[in-house]
């Protein structure tokens, strides 16, 4: 087949060129800028090369943050992954029941994530709080303001009830896209329910998944708002995570030449993270 | 466990009569029209062994009845035997029945080996009996060289061909019912495919039920044809018996290319009356109780001659083998099959029917 040579089809692009400069890239290399220089203000710059980057590489206070942070979304992602899809399977496919749980489901997830921090802050408290006074009232030692143990629980509950309905929609979507014949099929072949579960339905789900998971990953490496407002990052630096250290550096010490080459190490994590599982999972798509 | 299934288990039963009784079928929970039921009134004996046909254009209840037999769905009446004993109760597993569906269903994480091995297994077989089946299976199949591929990496047919697979390993099961099962498959792989599925039946010698719409595939396949519509079975017979003599309006015109004339006439003292003609037909009209009264004749049964229906020919397709030509009679139109080499009269002719093979039919049924 001949293709007509017609390179004035590139102004269509423009657009969302221009859109993804101004959204993206020039933020980003303001940032950059930030990276590789010190300032004190007034428009002055002086070049620092790649200190900034060795100081952050080196600093025990980033590995602790990255640390906190690997283990918190590590933690999420264990319980609402599985959770989610126990939710999805268990959820009714037909009848009047179907609309009731979407709604219910997806409640969690039109609430703004600073309203969230407040309500489970409130929520919390150990003396009036209702989770936070019950846990007392039942002989729990519970203060999330003042212990490390129960400000995690505090925070990861949080989460949990915030994005496992996420993965519930995704999975019961990847669910009711299985047709009928799968299930009967198995049926005839005298399948075990687990059998149906691991043979037919999760590798039918992989895709929603993979996605699922980037989801969850993406945003839990990046959570800020809602511990913020919950722990405000501690008690002590306990649940301070990647991004809370972060606006503590840039905001709170104005050290602006770290801070920026920080938040580009942050960046390369997620884009690497991210490129690596979703590489692994879709390997074997190629050849079906 | 009930004691049918542990009979079969120590090989008493190796072979099953398939009955079904008065079997009718809604998926609504209550019926008030004929048109509410799925399935109605249905009785079957199917002998062991046989192969059989459920012909009928989509919607008509075939792979409702399908699934009724294997046991995925229940009936709303009737009831269901294998041999003498009942299993409307019994669930596709007990039932010992493979079904084949319209989609290749195949597991995506296996390999072609471990997808035919997968009904074996879940019946906890021994691993080298199931090496041997699947072996052979893959043989007969032409599956052997991808045995170690991931299933979910061939083509349609070869998909197709492993849901087949899991349906022949099973060698003890009392029926194998097909639902559409080359729907998927390029129409050259056809031909392959359905006359490896006879091959199959003489070789392994199970009942086999075959559900389609297409009548090619339903004629070349089976002994027995059951042909249904909206539910109900018009008609069970050979090939033969349901082109030269069809029970039902429907069989005549669905089945044949093209269909059965069908045209409305009149009944006096026992005579089918044809715009003012006696026409003979093949036995004598005793009743005149109807409200449609048909004649009906196949288009292989009509000849020109020099007397008899006045049409005028409308036009002549020549396919090759031989000739169809449309007239246009004072009742409706009438085709007529020729052979390639016959003389078409142009313009005004009369027609003849054979009367053997001319029927009349009261409300769709035919009138003996």
């Amino acid at each position: 087949m001949n293709k007509t040579i017609n390179q004035k089809a590139w102004f269509f692009v423009i657009p969302v060129f221009v859109l993804v400069a101004f959204n993206a890239i020039i933020p980003l290399m303001t940032v950059v800028n930030y990276a590789f220089q010190e300032t004190f203000g007034n428009n002055v710059f002086m070049w620092e090369g790649t200190r900034w980057f060795k100081q952050i590489m080196l600093s025990e206070r980033f590995h602790a943050s990255l640390g906190r942070q690997f283990l918190f979304t590590f933690i999420i992602l264990f319980i609402q992954i599985p959770l989610g899809i126990a939710i999805a399977l268990t959820m009714p496919k037909q009848g009047v029941g179907v609309p009731v749980c979407l709604v219910l489901m997806s409640m969690p997830l039109l609430i703004p994530w600073n309203v969230v921090g407040a309500m489970w802050n409130i929520f919390a408290l150990p003396d009036i709080g209702f989770l936070g006074h019950s846990l007392n009232a039942l002989g729990f030692d519970y203060n999330f303001t003042q212990q490390i143990g129960d400000a995690w629980f505090t925070t990861i509950l949080m989460d949990v009830w915030h994005w496992t309905s996420l993965v519930v929609l995704l999975s019961y979507a990847g669910l009711q896209s299985i047709q009928p014949a799968y299930y009967q099929a198995a049926e005839i072949d005298g399948a075990s329910r687990w059998a149906v579960f691991t043979k037919i339905e999760l590798p039918k789900m992989k895709k929603v998944l993979t996605i699922a998971i980037l989801l969850r990953f993406m945003d839990s490496f990046m959570i800020y708002t809602e511990p913020f407002v919950l722990t405000g990052g501690g008690p002590g630096n306990a649940t301070a995570f990647l991004s809370i250290d972060l606006v503590k550096m840039a905001l709170g010490q104005f050290d602006l030449g770290p801070a920026a080459a920080m938040s580009l190490i942050y960046f390369f994590i997620v884009l690497l993270v991210c490129w690596v599982f979703y590489t692994l999972m879709m390997r074997n798509e190629g050849n079906q | 466990m009930n004691s049918f299934i542990l009979m079969r288990m120590k090989g008493w039963y190796l072979m099953a009569k398939i009955t079904l009784k008065d079997l009718s079928h809604s998926y609504l929970k209550t019926q008030s029209s004929d048109a509410d039921w799925a399935v109605r009134d249905v009785n079957i004996e199917w002998d062991d062994g046989g192969a059989y046909a459920l012909l009928g254009p989509s919607g008509c209840g075939k792979t409702t009845l399908l699934n009724i037999i294997s046991g995925l769905i229940n009936p709303t009446k009737g009831d269901i035997l294998f041999d003498d004993k009942m299993v409307s109760n019994l669930n596709p597993v007990e039932r010992n029945i493979a079904q084949i569906f319209q989609f290749p269903v195949i597991y995506d994480t296996m390999t072609v080996y471990d997808n035919l091995a997968f009904p074996l297994k879940n019946r906890k077989i021994e691993e080298d009996k199931i090496k041997a089946k699947v072996h052979e299976i893959a043989e007969m199949l032409e599956l052997s060289s991808t045995l170690n591929n991931r299933a979910s990496g061939l083509t349609a047919d070869g998909k197709q061909k492993i849901s087949l697979g899991r349906g022949l390993v099973r060698s003890d099961v009392n029926a194998i019912m097909f639902d559409e099962p080359l729907t998927v498959i390029d129409p050259h792989l056809k031909w392959i495919l359905r006359s490896k599925l006879k091959e199959l039946h003489q070789k392994i010698n199970r009942t086999m039920i075959y559900v389609t719409h297409d009548q090619t595939e339903a004629l070349t396949f089976a002994d027995q044809v059951v042909v249904m519509h909206e539910g109900q079975i018009v008609q069970t017979g050979t090939p033969v018996d349901l082109f030269e003599k069809p029970k039902h309006t429907f069989v005549g015109y669905f089945i044949g290319s093209p269909g059965m004339n069908l045209l409305p006439c009149e009944f006096k003292g026992g005579d089918v009356i044809l715009n003012g003609k006696k026409i003979e037909t093949h036995k004598k009209v005793k009743s005149n109780n109807f409200s449609k009264r048909e004649i009906g004749v196949r288009p292989e049964f009509i000849n020109f001659s020099s007397e008899g229906i006045p049409v005028k020919v409308l036009s002549v397709s020549n396919t090759g083998r031989h000739k169809i030509v449309d007239t246009q009679s004072q009742n409706g139109k009438i085709k007529i099959i020729a052979k390639a080499s016959e003389n078409i009269p142009s313009g005004s002719t009369f027609l003849s029917f054979k009367k053997e093979y001319t029927y009349a039919y009261g409300d769709d049924w035919i009138i003996e």
